[in-house]
């Protein structure tokens, strides 16, 4: 290991293994991933169904094989790994202390840094739900990493709090080894996780999903051994009467995930507080000058080949930046804003030369589904930027629209570029 | 067979596509609603001979983990998963495993050959 980097990586599921090869293609000589675990692939590695790489590859891939073709890559092109490290710190001037049982104690020196810690998932604490703490209530991502990498059962009867993809994958997942999966609750009037998973997760194997449903409370002393779920109302009330008590020995929490940035905010890079994320310009550089910033640490995807497609921009970001240090904008960035029926938009600021080289993808989530055909709009004021049409807009899956170079002339002179959905 | 009209969800891709589904019994008559051609082929391939792609794990003998995940190359018929389940519990290998090293060959006589999602590397290797 050196003490000097062009460009290290911190994480290595998909958005930092992109980063770093993009990085590496793009001319960065050294380049560095830090991983946590022992091996390269993050939680691409516990996600062992298929459905990944349709976008990037026209395949459809597991998980698994996902993180492999980058891995290899990655060792092909002769990039560095530090595994199973802990970066403890890192600093607004690029120093990253790092910590791991083989090589000890490290500082380094990086020209540029990519963060590509991802994100985490929401625990009991987060949501609070009421009742006794017996053990039996695991968020679904533990319970994935212990079926599919470790081999063990979280339980035999189960009930899913949260309809995100996670949890209804795992509903299928703990059925085919065995346990009972008793239903799947949604506090919300839809589903969070996108309607294929609903089909070939719950349908094909008549698993209940109760929308607009909830825990109540955890019943059990040193085990779980039962929940209450409840209706509720629009404001998440609990409707009187609804209760319904569902035996079970295992709860798991599937009830989102949150960008992990403990290391961001050391370094002083500036957080979006609807997205958790730092906030980014379309190169995924955060407001500290040879930071940068990729895939679920960002924004919470639901499609891998979206974190693999950040990470290369960011990657590519990053190696131009330790080559050739800080590009001065001729023309100031265009800050994007979230409009009607937008939740936020990432990134938050468009440079329009950028439009010159490469398409901006905006990228952002809907605040109210909407299941008729929309406009997916971009203004600055009154005046329309681009704008495309889509069959319908919802919450669980992320929305894009693509600026272009024939919007050069307009980006560059708005003062702002508003996101709107609205019904055609 | 009366004709019917069910919505279905494509499965095909992420997208997916909610579609009205017009059909006698198997006999597919009119879909609307899917955004490219392949939905006609989900439902043609759903009314008759629905499958799903299978993803698990099998035992893996002198690993870095336990187990080695594995999956089905192509869809599987969705009424023999647990039979297929079954067979691949009974399947242990060895370490070091290579990615697409098959596990389970022409499984159940479907012609479907299951196989490892990933490398695994022996302990210390």
């Amino acid at each position: 290991m050196k003490e000097h980097y062009d460009v290290v990586v911190i994480g290595s599921g998909p958005g930092g293994l992109a980063a770093a090869l993009a990085a590496k293609r793009a001319g960065a000589d050294d380049v560095l991933i830090i991983e946590r675990d022992q091996e390269l692939g993050g939680i691409l590695l516990q996600c062992i169904h298929n459905g990944f790489g349709v976008e990037i590859f026209g395949e459809d891939l597991p998980g698994p094989s996902y993180a492999q073709r980058f891995i290899n890559e990655v060792h092909d092109l002769g990039i560095e790994t530090l595994l199973d490290a802990m970066v403890l710190e890192i600093t607004r001037e690029r120093t990253i202390y790092a910590t791991s049982a083989q090589t000890g104690f490290s500082k380094l020196q990086a020209k540029a840094i990519v963060l590509a810690m991802g994100c985490r998932e929401r625990t009991r604490a987060q949501i609070r739900i009421p009742g006794m703490r017996p053990s039996g209530v695991y968020t679904a991502g533990t319970a994935q990493r212990w079926v599919n990498v470790e081999g063990y059962m979280p339980g035999k009867q189960i009930v899913i709090l949260g309809s995100g993809d996670i949890g209804m994958i795992m509903a299928r997942r703990l059925t085919f080894e065995g346990a009972k999966v008793e239903r799947v609750l949604e506090v919300m009037p839809y589903l969070s996780g996108l309607s294929r998973n609903y089909v070939q997760c719950l349908l094909d194997f008549d698993i209940p999903l109760q929308l607009r449903h909830t825990v109540k409370r955890i019943i059990g002393r040193e085990r779980v051994e039962a929940v209450e779920a409840v209706a509720v109302d629009e404001q998440w009330i609990p409707v009187p009467g609804t209760e319904a008590i569902i035996p079970c020995d295992t709860l798991l929490l599937s009830v989102g995930l949150i960008p992990e940035n403990e290391l961001s905010q050391q370094a002083g890079v500036r957080l979006d507080p609807v997205t958790g994320g730092p906030f980014v310009d379309e190169g995924y550089h955060t407001n500290i000058p040879g930071i940068f910033a990729a895939g679920n640490v960002v924004h919470v995807y639901d499609l891998v080949d979206w974190v693999t497609e950040a990470g290369f921009a960011a990657g590519e970001s990053a190696a131009r930046y330790a080559m050739c240090g800080a590009e001065t904008a001729r023309i100031p960035p265009i800050p994007t804003t979230a409009g009607e029926n937008v939740r936020y938009v990432v990134p938050h600021l468009v440079n329009p030369e950028r439009l010159s080289q490469a398409e901006v993808r905006l990228q952002m989530r809907v605040r109210q589904p909407l299941e008729q055909p929309v406009w997916i709009q971009v203004h600055d004021r009154e005046t329309l930027v681009t704008r495309r049409a889509a069959r319908y807009a919802r919450p669980g899956e992320m929305v894009n629209v693509t600026l272009r170079e024939r919007d050069y002339d307009k980006v560059r002179q708005s003062k702002e570029l508003r996101v709107s959905i609205v019904p055609h | 067979m009366p004709e019917t009209t069910d919505e279905m969800i494509c499965i095909t891709c992420p997208v997916g596509c909610t579609l009205q589904v017009t059909h006698n019994g198997e006999t597919l008559l009119h879909v609307d609603g899917n955004t490219c051609s392949r939905g006609l082929g989900y439902v043609e391939r759903e009314l008759t001979d629905p499958r799903r792609m299978v993803a698990t794990t099998v035992r893996v003998r002198g690993g870095l983990h336990p187990l080695v995940p594995v999956c089905t190359v192509e869809p599987f018929p969705k009424p023999r998963i647990f039979e297929l389940l079954g067979a691949l519990r009974h399947i242990e290998i060895e370490a070091p495993v290579k990615m697409n090293q098959v596990v389970l060959e022409d499984a159940l006589g479907t012609g479907v050959d299951v196989v490892a999602s990933r490398d695994m590397p022996g302990t210390g290797s």
